[in-house]
C-alpha cells in the first residue's frame, strides 16, 4: 500500500470515529490503534485476573456464610470479566497464550492497586467500595468507546461492577455501624486504601503520556484528573454517611468549583508500585506464574484427550 | 426438637460446606481461567445448599439460633461431614477425584431426597440436584480428560483415585440419625445406594481408562465427628473471624 493510500484510509478511519461509528475486528485500523487497544484491553483483563487474588485471600475466612457466598460470586464474576476481555482482545489478532506470556514476564502491566495486601476483612469492603468505585468511573465511559468488542464487553462488566461496589459499601456500612472494633477495622481499611484508590485513576494530566491519543479514539472521555475529582466528589459524602473519615487533612469542600480540594498524592509510591516494588507485586505474579506452570500437565492432558476424541470421531465417520 | 432430623440435616449440609470451603481455597490458582471459574461456581452452589440446610436446621433449634452459629461455632468434634470432603487440594487430580467421588454420591442421595416426606428437604433436594448434575458432569468429564489424556495425567489421576478411595465406604455406613430418618421416609439410608454407587463410579473409571482400586481397607469416623488432622486447620481458618469477634453482625 502506498503512503497516500494509507493516509486516505487513516482519514476515513478518523472520520468514522468522529461520527461515533464502531470499529469492528475486520475493519481496517491504524497499527497504533490496534497496539494501544491490545495494551489497554489486556491490561484490563490481567487486572481482573490478578484482582481475584487479594479478594480470594478472604474466601475461606469470610465472617458469615452470606458474605462468603457474595465474595465467591464476586470473584467468579471477575474471572468472567477476564474471559470477556481476553476474548475481545483476541479479536485484534493476538492469542491468549501470548497475552499470558506478557503478564507472566512482567511485560504487560495490571492495575497497581492489586499489589496491596488484604490484611483484614474490612479490606474486602474497601476494595468493593473504593477500588470497584474507581474502576467504574474509569470504565463507564468505555461502554461507548470506539472499538466495538471492547465497548460491548464493558457494558456487561459495568453492570456487575456496580453491583460489587454496592456490596463493598454495604460491608463497610455494616462495620461502621457495628461494634467499636468493627468500626476501627473499617476506618483502618479506608486509611490504607484511600490513596491507592486515587492513584488507580492514573498519573496527573501533565504526566499522562497516552491521554491525548486516547481522547481522540474515545478510549477516554475525561482526563485522569477530571475522573479523580469525580471519584472524590462522589465518595466523600458516602464516607460521611457512614461516619468514616477520609485520611486527608487537606480535604475541603470548594464552593467555587463545587468540588473537593484534596491533598498531594504520593506519586513516588505510585511509581514504585508500578515498577514492581509494591508490597505484593512479587507474590501476585508468583501466584499466577505457579498456577500456570503447575497447571501445564492439566492443559496438556486436555489437549491430548481432545485429539484422541477427534481421532475417534473421524474414524467413526470413515 | 427432633434431634435425629436436626443431625440428619447437619450431615447433609456439613458435606457441602466443607467441600465448598476446600474449593474456595483454589480461587485464582487453577490450571486455566475456565476451571477457576467452574470450581468457584461449584463452591458457590455447595454453599448455597449449605445455607438452605442450616437455615432449616436452625429453625428447628429455635429462633435465636442462626445458620452462622451452626457453621462457625461448632468444634471439629461436632462437625459430621464425611472424611472425603475435608481432604486437601493436593493437586488438580486430587481435586477432581474428590469432586467426582463425592458428586456421584451426592447425586444418588439427592435423587432419593426429592421424594422426602419432609417438604423442606425435598424442596432443597429438587433445587440442589440441578446443580449437582452440573457438578457431576464437570468432574466426570475431567476424570476422563485426565485419565485418558497423557501418560503423566493418567498416572496422577490414578494416584488420586487410589488415595481417596479409602474414604468412599464411609459414605454408606449409616449413622444413627440416618437410620432413624430413613425409617420415617424423610431421609435415605445410604446403605441402599452403595451397590449403585460403586457401579456408577466403576463405569466412569473404565471410560477414563483408570483402574478401580481393589483395596478393601477403608477409613471412617467423620460422620461421628472423628475427623482427620486436616479438619482443625480448615475450621481455624473458616471460624477465625467469628471466634475473634464474637456476637457481631457482618
Amino acid at each position: 500500500m502506498s503512503e497516500e493510500q494509507i493516509k486516505n484510509l487513516e482519514a476515513q478511519f478518523e472520520a468514522r470515529i468522529a461520527r461515533d461509528e464502531k470499529i469492528e475486528p475486520k475493519d481496517w485500523m491504524p497499527e497504533k490503534y490496534r497496539q494501544t487497544h491490545i495494551r489497554q484491553m489486556s491490561q484490563h483483563a490481567h487486572s481482573e485476573i490478578i484482582g481475584m487474588l487479594p479478594e480470594g485471600n478472604w474466601i475461606t475466612r469470610a465472617p458469615s456464610l452470606r458474605r462468603k457466598v457474595a465474595l465467591l460470586a464476586k470473584v467468579q464474576d471477575e474471572g468472567g470479566h477476564g474471559l470477556y476481555l481476553y476474548s475481545a482482545c483476541e479479536t485484534l489478532g493476538i492469542s491468549r497464550e501470548e497475552l499470558y506470556e506478557q503478564l507472566h514476564t512482567g511485560k504487560a502491566k495490571y492495575s497497581s492497586i492489586f499489589n496491596y495486601p488484604t490484611i483484614t476483612w474490612a479490606d474486602i469492603g474497601a476494595i468493593g467500595w473504593l477500588v470497584d468505585g474507581a474502576a467504574i468511573i474509569n470504565q463507564v465511559p468505555l461502554c461507548s468507546t470506539s472499538f466495538g468488542p471492547y465497548a460491548r464487553a464493558m457494558v456487561r462488566v459495568c453492570k456487575e461492577e456496580s453491583f460489587h461496589q454496592r456490596q463493598g459499601f454495604e460491608i463497610m456500612l455494616k462495620l461502621a455501624e457495628g461494634d467499636p472494633k468493627q468500626k476501627e477495622m473499617a476506618q483502618d481499611a479506608l486509611n490504607r486504601w484511600w490513596w491507592p484508590a486515587l492513584m488507580m485513576l492514573g498519573p496527573t494530566d501533565d504526566k499522562s503520556v497516552h491521554t491525548a491519543q486516547s481522547m481522540k479514539w474515545k478510549l477516554k472521555r475525561k482526563t485522569n484528573d477530571e475522573l479523580r475529582q469525580q471519584f472524590i466528589d462522589q465518595t466523600v459524602p458516602q464516607a460521611e454517611l457512614i461516619g468514616l473519615t477520609i485520611p486527608d487533612p487537606d480535604l475541603k469542600w470548594n464552593e467555587e468549583k463545587k468540588g473537593y480540594d484534596f491533598g498531594p498524592i504520593d506519586w513516588d509510591e505510585f511509581w514504585q508500585v508500578v515498577k514492581g516494588h509494591g508490597p505484593c507485586n512479587k507474590q501476585r505474579l508468583n501466584a499466577r506464574v505457579s498456577a500456570w506452570e503447575n497447571g501445564q500437565w492439566v492443559r496438556d492432558a486436555a489437549m491430548a484427550h481432545a485429539e484422541k476424541q477427534e481421532l475417534k470421531s473421524n474414524n467413526k465417520a470413515v | 426438637m427432633n434431634t435425629n432430623l436436626y443431625n440428619y440435616i447437619l450431615g447433609l449440609a456439613d458435606n457441602s460446606l466443607i467441600l465448598g470451603q476446600r474449593l474456595g481455597e483454589l480461587c485464582g490458582h487453577g490450571p486455566t481461567l475456565e476451571t477457576d471459574i467452574a470450581l468457584t461456581n461449584i463452591a458457590l452452589d455447595l454453599l448455597g445448599q449449605t445455607r438452605s440446610y442450616y437455615q432449616y436446621a436452625s429453625s428447628l433449634k429455635g429462633e435465636e439460633y442462626t445458620e452462622d452459629d451452626i457453621a462457625f461455632l461448632r468444634t471439629e468434634r461436632e462437625y459430621v461431614n464425611c472424611l472425603l470432603v475435608e481432604q486437601p487440594n493436593t493437586d488438580f487430580a486430587y481435586t477432581i477425584a474428590r469432586q467426582f467421588l463425592f458428586d456421584s454420591y451426592h447425586l444418588l442421595v439427592l435423587t432419593e431426597l426429592q421424594k422426602s416426606t419432609d417438604l423442606t428437604i425435598s424442596a432443597i433436594a429438587k433445587k440442589s440436584i440441578k446443580e449437582v448434575n452440573y457438578h457431576y458432569r464437570f468432574s466426570s468429564d475431567w476424570l476422563k480428560r485426565l485419565g485418558d489424556g497423557t501418560e503423566i495425567s493418567k498416572e496422577k489421576m490414578q494416584e488420586a483415585i487410589n488415595s481417596l478411595w479409602t474414604y468412599t465406604n464411609e459414605l454408606f455406613l449409616p449413622t444413627e440419625a440416618e437410620l432413624a430418618i430413613s425409617e420415617s421416609g424423610v431421609g435415605v439410608n445410604p446403605e441402599v445406594l452403595k451397590a449403585k454407587y460403586y457401579d456408577m463410579v466403576q463405569n466412569v473409571l473404565e471410560e477414563s481408562c483408570l483402574e478401580t482400586p481393589e483395596s478393601k481397607w477403608f477409613q471412617k469416623g467423620g460422620k461421628q465427628g472423628i475427623h482427620s488432622e486436616h479438619m482443625g486447620y480448615l475450621l481455624s481458618d473458616m471460624q477465625y473471624m467469628q471466634r475473634a469477634y464474637p456476637n457481631m453482625k457482618w
